[in-house]
This record gives structure tokens, sequence and C-alpha cells, in this order.
């Protein structure tokens, strides 16, 4: 234990000091001078060398070693001698409350996931939900502004995809070079695929392929069949016509289809944002 | 901090000993990789998943490795569409905390790919658990497995700004785990807008997601190109300028008013990387004066380093860094330091450590510096019967800055030479006549107190400074 002084904790509670500085401790008369006056002495150099300086250490410097140590002891968790159990307990079945959406779920940390991932951030125009509100904020400029066309034919209108990017570009081609050469993002980005002119599926069969040698990609899939925005996450489950999936993994009816011909001026009974509004809103 | 997740895999039925055996070999592999600058350390989650390990006295089970057709048989089948689909991606996750496993499936054709596909796709647990997958290379220390994840970093990167607190939490950590391994990740991340988003994560309410955030940086920050690449140059300057200081001497102030007698494990982690910051930032080297003038700062330090010393030593020197820092320039913290009554605990640290040592009579030094009236108090204290155990000790360094102090105080306060000869001081600093680096100073202060050790080795003028004493 430190013999520290009484009372020394209270003074964390007292507000700031005042300005001027503590006076230093009470200086009795000087001592007497030297017999010889400082020239007659030979400039000897003094075998003492001391000079208070402030020290700059690097990281590597081996005061931090002890330090350093404990803390990766930490990080590597060895620090703890009991296992800390992160119980999960399960609930009964329940179902996603979001119309429409027929997931279901037996621990709340699994509906947590999926309504943060696929309710929020969604478009209150066409209900698809997005990673990000950045995406989502680009994609109804891009989808829902009427203006957008007009303006982009004079000026340049699509957004870097990248947060914290000021770039514009007069396509979405001219975007996505971007993103590959300087942001060095992937050339098939699954949230930048071009925005399909002409409605329909390339093909129409089930989305479930059995025994593909190709990575089966539900998002992929998808946008290729139904002119999916681009930066999507992929189908909203979010549809006014729930059917069985195709398969279980797939939560998409087909009939999705057909929804991409309907003007997005009409509004179905469940298309209003219905309380989630502004998903960019932090809880 | 870590409450959600189990921490290590700490035995539950093995003893005391060899837990602590296991620790300190951990300790002396660290130490090791330290010293040869390669003190990397990755962070996992892992999920609760004691039925699948079957650890009966809970060590490490980490599963066999694969084949190379079992492993592709795995990948096919999260592939397929099928109702199979969900729990071949939980046996791969799985099986991915196998080392060989992990290399041989980022080997395979197509399978990171897959894992992407998954990983972003609309199905909400698919999607966590092609994350865990990724999560679980990401903690490979097989730099080819790192690079292997090298298409995933955009989606992590898309995927911080979600709202999904579980999953960007799992993101961070992946995205932290691959910036350590591979500098080719590095070199992506940041043309990709890692700084941006990671200062839009700031912004988030949740501490899952901030811990995360600062498991990134600081992982960032380590890289060894790091100085040159992703720290600006006026750094310093700049978070001097934009209130540094006073923010951290804020926040180590709380920490300290925090402390209950019995400090909780894991507050020296939190107090440690703010001395740190405190102590650089104050020895950089600004035009403008850049100064703390609040006594309460002192007061803190003292606190703290009664808190720790018993259990954790190591912040001792780190604190008494910080208090050099304080005391070396301006005569504000030498004059508060007295004037609140800190030297005794001050002369208390003397014997903890070498380093310890070194660095009280630092201080010290830079009390006595100040002038007479300083120098007297330290006499008053007293000082000298704390420092001339001190003389004897076999540490030149130690001693060595031992003798600067006395030099300062019988330069500033004669009355501490006369009392030092007169406490046998002189008999301690005879012994030093043949030690190289201190046998110079040992004679000079021999000189000072009037007890040279030969008129014949010195000067006629050395003689006369003898009217001193």
């Amino acid at each position: 234990m430190l013999p520290l002084p009484p009372g020394l904790r209270r003074r964390l509670g007292e507000g700031p000091p005042p300005p001027t500085p503590a006076p230093p401790p009470f200086a009795p008369p000087a001592p007497a001078p030297p017999l010889f006056a400082p020239s007659l002495l030979p400039p000897l150099p003094p075998p003492f060398t001391f000079a208070p300086r402030r020290l700059r250490l690097g990281p590597h410097h081996p005061l931090f070693e002890d330090g350093d140590v404990h803390r990766h002891l930490y990080l590597q968790g060895v620090l703890t001698s009991l296992a800390e159990v992160a119980e999960r307990p399960k609930v009964s079945e329940f179902s996603c409350h979001i119309s429409g959406c027929c997931q279901v779920f037996d621990t709340l940390e699994g509906y947590e996931h999926h309504y943060n991932t696929l309710h929020r951030n969604v478009c209150s125009f066409c209900k698809r939900s997005f990673p990000s509100g950045h995406l989502l904020d680009i994609h109804i400029l891009e989808w829902h502004d009427s203006l957008f066309q007009i303006m982009a034919e004079k000026q340049n209108m699509y957004k870097c995809l990248v947060e914290g990017c000021a770039e514009k570009f007069k396509s979405s081609k001219d975007r996505k070079d971007h993103l590959v050469t300087v942001h060095l993002y992937p050339a098939d980005f699954r949230f930048d695929r071009p925005k399909k002119v002409k409605s329909g599926p390339k093909h129409v069969s089930s989305p479930t392929k059995q025994g593909s040698s190709m990575p089966m990609d539900v998002s992929v899939e998808m946008s290729e069949q139904f002119q999916v925005d681009p930066m999507e996450i992929g189908p909203s489950e979010h549809t006014e016509i729930p059917r069985p999936a195709a398969s279980p993994s797939s939560s998409v009816p087909e009939k999705r289809l057909y929804k991409s011909r309907i003007p997005s001026t009409i509004c179905f009974g469940q298309g209003a944002t219905r309380g989630f509004k502004g998903p960019r809103k932090k809880v | 901090m870590w409450g959600r997740r189990r921490r290590g895999f700490g035995p539950s039925g093995s003893g005391a000993e060899e837990l602590r055996a296991r620790r300190r070999e951990r300790e002396a592999a660290l130490r090791k990789a330290r010293r040869q600058e390669q003190l990397v350390s990755k962070r996992l989650l892992r999920e609760d998943t004691a039925a699948e390990e079957g650890g009966q006295d809970g060590a490490e089970i980490v599963p066999d490795p694969l084949s190379e057709d079992e492993v592709l048989e795995l990948l096919r089948g999260v592939q397929r569409a099928s109702e199979d689909r969900k729990r071949s991606l939980s046996r791969l996750r799985w099986a991915l905390q196998n080392k060989e496993t992990q290399q041989k499936f980022v080997r395979l054709d197509g399978s990171i790919r897959t894992l992407i596909g998954l990983f972003t796709s609309s199905l909400a647990d698919m999607q966590m658990e092609a994350a865990r997958c990724l999560h679980e290379l990401s903690h490979s220390s097989d730099p080819a497995v790192a690079e292997a994840c090298l298409p995933v970093t955009s989606y992590l990167l898309t995927y911080l700004s979600g709202h999904s607190v579980e999953f960007t939490e799992l993101c961070l950590y992946t995205l932290g785990n691959l910036v350590v391994e591979s500098e080719a990740v590095r070199k992506q991340l940041l043309p990709q807008g890692i700084i941006p988003v990671l200062a839009s994560c700031i912004q988030s309410p949740h501490e899952a997601v901030l811990e995360g955030l600062g498991y990134v940086l600081s992982q960032l920050l380590q890289a060894k190109e790091a100085p040159t690449e992703i720290i600006p140059h006026t750094a310093n300057a700049a978070l001097l300028s934009l209130g540094a200081l006073p923010a951290l001497t804020s926040l180590l102030l709380d920490l300290a008013s925090e402390i209950p007698q019995d400090a909780p494990e894991g507050l020296e982690l939190l107090v440690c990387p703010v001395l740190r910051c405190l102590s650089n930032l104050l020895a950089e080297e600004t035009d403008c004066e850049v100064q703390i003038q609040d006594e309460r700062l002192l007061v803190a330090l003292f606190l703290i380093l009664q808190c720790f010393l018993q259990q954790h030593p190591f912040i001792v020197q780190e604190c008494l860094w910080l208090l050099n820092n304080l005391t070396a320039d301006k005569p504000f913290f030498c004059s508060t330091l007295l004037g609140l009554d800190l030297l005794p605990a001050l002369l208390q640290l003397l014997p903890c450590s070498q380093m310890a040592s070194v660095l009280v009579l630092t201080v010290l030094c830079n009390i006595a510096e100040k002038g007479p009236a300083y120098c007297q108090q330290l006499h008053q204290q007293p000082a000298l019967p704390l420092l001339l155990p001190t003389l004897t000790l076999p540490n030149p360094e130690v001693v060595g800055q031992c003798l600067e102090l006395l030099h300062l105080l019988f330069l500033h306060w004669p009355e501490a030479a006369a009392d030092f000869v007169r406490q046998g001081g002189h008999r301690a600093l005879e012994q030093h006549q043949s030690t190289p680096e201190l046998q110079e100073r040992a004679r000079a202060l021999l000189d000072m107190v009037g007890q040279p050790l030969g008129a014949s080795t010195f000067s006629p003028c050395h003689a006369t400074l003898s009217a001193f004493s």
C-alpha cells in the first residue's frame, strides 16, 4: 500500500483548480556565494549530464513490454479462468411480424439479425431493403426520383457507392469502372448491378437448380431474373403475394416476377411504411 | 466486455496449477514474440457449442482435419439449395475451426465465391452462418488463407453500416483479424474506404460495435507500414489541436474516481492506453505551449498507482513515465507533488523494480533541478535515508541516476551534503570508484562533500570546492 495522504480522493471531486498555478514552496535565503568567482575556475567538463526532458517512447520500447504482454494474454482469453458460457435461450417458434414476411425464428438473436438486415433501410417506394442507409439513399435517387434521368443527361449524377468518396459519374458503367479501378472493388460487386431497362426474366425455371456446379447464390439468381435493384440485398420478403417458396432456401415467390411492371404510383394495401419510417434512424 | 461470448476455453475441471503453467507458457511466448516485433493477437468470437465440442475437461477441442473429399462434399452441400443446406453450412463452420481444413477449403474452386453468395443473401440465418465461416477463416495464421479472403472485404465494409449489431460486430472482428494477417488486405482496405466507414461506426450506440471498431483500428495502427501509410505525419499535432489532452485528462480523472478499493479485473487494460496516450502527447514538440495544469491529474495518478501496485506492477512504470513527462519542464507539477504531500508515496516506489527505480530517481531529479526550495523539501522529507540504500544496488543505471540526483541536491542545498556524510554516504560512494560508468561521478560527489579520494588525483581548483561543506 502506498502511504498516500488522507483525503486525497476528495480532491478529485472538486472542480477544476483556479487558473493560477500553485506557488513554489517557500524559498529560504540563498546559500553563501562560492569563495571563488566562477571565472577563476577552469572550465571542467562536469561528469553529471542530467537534464530533465520529456520522453517520447515508440511502440517497441521495453517499458511497454509487461503491459503489452498482459494485454495480449487478455486478447488470447487466458485471463479468465472460467469460460463464460453464452446461453442462447431457445423460445417457442414465432414469426416475423412484418406483413408479408414469412420467416420463423426460435431465438431472439436470430430474429434481431433478420429484422435489422431485411426490414431496415427499406425503400418506402418499392419496399426493397439495402445493407446500408447510404445505398438506400442512392437507390431512391436513381430509381424513384423522377428528375434523376433528366438531370443525368446534363451532369454527372451517379454517385460513387463508397462512403466518403464524393465522385459522381455520368453513367452507371462509369461509376462501376471507378469502383473497380480506384476503390479496388470486385467487378461483380453484388450491390452494383446495372438497372436493366427491360423487365422480364432471363429464364423462367425455378431459381433453385439442383446439383448445379455454379455456386447457388440466391441474390445473383434473383437479380438476374427479376430486375432487382442492383443495390438491394436480395428480393425483399416484403411482398404482397406470399406463396410457399419454391424451395426452403428461397423465400421469394415466383410471382414476384410481375411486380416490377407495376407502376410505382400504385400503392398496394400494405404499401405504407407502417411505422418504421426513416430506416436510417438509430435505435 | 465480452459478456455475451465465451472467452477462451478455460478448463473447468483441471486444476489451477495447470492453468498457471499454461499462462506462464503463453506469457513467455508473448515476450519472445514482442522482442522480435511480431506480437500479434487475434480475436475469435465463437458460439457456445459445448454440446458440439463435447470437451469434458473444457480444453480447446478443435475438430480433426477433413480430407479433400470431405471438404468438397461440404462445399457441394452448401451450394445446393436443399433442406440440408443450413446443416451443411453449420458443419462447414465447425470443420473450419481446423487449420488444415481451412487451407483445403480456400483452395477449392469457387469456395470463397460460394461463401460470399451466402454472406450476401437475403436469408438472415444463412447469412450469419456464412459470416461465422468467414470469421473462422480470418483467424487463420496462414497468410494464404487471409489472402483468399480478399474478395470479401468490400462486403464486410458494406455491412458495417448496417443495423444488425451482432452481424456488424462479427464483421468488425473478421476485418480486424484479416487486417493483421495480410498486407495485401490492408493495401486494399484503404482505397475501399475503410476509414470513412469506421468513422461512421463510431456513431453507433452499441458497445459491442464500438469495441469491435476499436479492435479494427488498433490492428490497423499496428501494421508495420502504419507510420508511413496509415498514420498521417502530423497526427499528434492534429490530436492536440482537437483537444486530446483535456479529453484524456478528464478520462483519467473519471477512471481514478471510479476505482473502488478492489478494482475489477480488466480496469488496468483501460487505464494503460490512456496513460500512454497522455504521456506521448505531452512529449510532443509543439510550437504552442501545451499545458495541463490540473493538480487532480497528479491525484488520479497516485490513486491509480496505489490501486494497481499489488496486482499489476507494470502500471507503475507506465505511471512513472507519465510523471516524468509532467515534471520535466515546468515546475507546476513538481510543486504540486510536494504540496500535496505525495513525496512519501513516490519514494515508496523506489524498490519496486529496476525500471521503476530509474524512473522514480529521474522524477526526483526533475524536482531537484528546479532549485533550492525544491531540494530543501526533498531533503527534509527526508529523502536521504531512502537514497543511501539505493547506492549499494548492483545496478549501474540505477546508481548512476542516484548520483545525478545527489549532485543536484548537494548543488542546491549544501546541508544535504553535510547530512550525507554524517549518515556515512561517502562510504557507499567509495565503493564505486572502480565501476567505469560511475567512477567519475562518484569521485566528483566525494569531492563536493569534502571527502576527496586523493588530493593528487584532482587539480588544486577542485580542492577549493570543499569550502562548500
